[in-house]
């Protein structure tokens, strides 16, 4: 069971309680914008065996988007930050670095 | 006019612990920035009660303040009293960006009560109810099997509870099958 801690109110929120929303940090493609890009922006997803980044929602409690980074494989939860993060911050991507040697994914490591 | 009726009338089970539904209650969803001192002063000048911190509800008299999420408060105060309450933060929020809203009739209100108040929640929601993580004073968002619903500690052995008027059937329903005679666990 995965347990990830909502850092707008800061509860241990069971995944019971969250929703999921997909891949983290997709930057939109809308009009104006290549074919090809937008094929990407719709379809294009990571797959990875290791370091994820996610989107989730705390549904039934404050109801915030926020964002999770965490292992697929081991299910191990690096930390949480918000939604208005635009990238995963510094520390927690040192934090990953200390854990996952040589971890990278899409263009963050 | 027409009597005002609660979700259930007053429905009551008595099991592991009592169940009963409280009610009318008066309930005002506030959203705005909680740090903003016009919302602040706004929500403690008409319940009287101090701000509450992240996660906490704070209370005075038959008022009281929950704090829902960072930018949102339920203001408890008195059924008969909701009018005059909303009117008073609509006027002190005239200038700001925020929304204050009488819900009262749209969310049921249950009380759980006994010494096995504790048990009969945690069956439902997965929240830390042990004395040491939950206490009086804190209020928790959560989900109760398939519904989402608030609940807060009164004293050590009493929840008030809080949901949507539409599920309060549901909801009796589970916490009385959660506090069957006989089903106590013994955890806490």
């Amino acid at each position: 069971m995965l347990t990830l801690q909502c850092p707008y109110c800061g509860v241990q929120a069971d995944e019971t309680e969250l929703s999921a929303g997909g891949e983290a940090h997709l930057t939109r493609h809308g009009p104006g914008s290549t074919e090809d890009e937008f094929h990407d922006y719709l379809f294009t997803r990571e797959n990875p065996r290791g370091v994820h980044f996610e989107r989730w929602r705390h549904t039934y409690g404050c109801g915030k988007w926020f964002h999770a980074a965490r292992d697929t494989q081991t299910l191990e939860v690096f930390g949480t930050y918000k939604a208005q993060c635009t990238e995963p911050p510094k520390e927690l991507r040192d934090a990953i670095t200390a854990k996952r040697p040589g971890w990278t994914w899409r263009e963050f490591s | 006019m027409s009597e005002p009726i609660s979700a259930l009338n007053h429905a009551r089970f008595d099991g592991i612990a009592d169940i009963a539904e409280i009610g009318l209650q008066g309930m005002i969803t506030l959203r705005g920035d909680l740090a903003a001192r016009a919302v602040k002063s706004a929500a403690t000048k008409a319940t009287g009660a101090a701000m509450p911190g992240a996660n906490a509800i704070s209370t005075k008299d038959d008022s009281g303040l929950c704090w829902m999420s960072p930018d949102e408060l339920l203001v408890l105060c008195p059924y008969a009293a909701v009018p005059e309450v909303l009117a008073q933060l609509q006027t002190a929020l005239a200038g700001s960006h925020a929304l204050a809203v009488n819900v009262s009739d749209a969310r049921a209100v249950f009380r759980v009560s006994g010494p096995a108040a504790r048990e009969v929640l945690a069956k439902l929601c997965p929240v830390d109810l042990s004395p040491a993580e939950f206490e009086p004073g804190t209020i928790r968002r959560t989900r109760l099997a398939q519904v989402p619903a608030a609940f807060w500690m009164v004293d050590n052995e009493t929840f008030q509870l809080v949901c949507f008027r539409s599920v309060a059937q549901y909801v009796f329903d589970l916490l009385c099958v959660a506090a069957q005679p006989n089903s106590e666990v013994g955890v806490f």
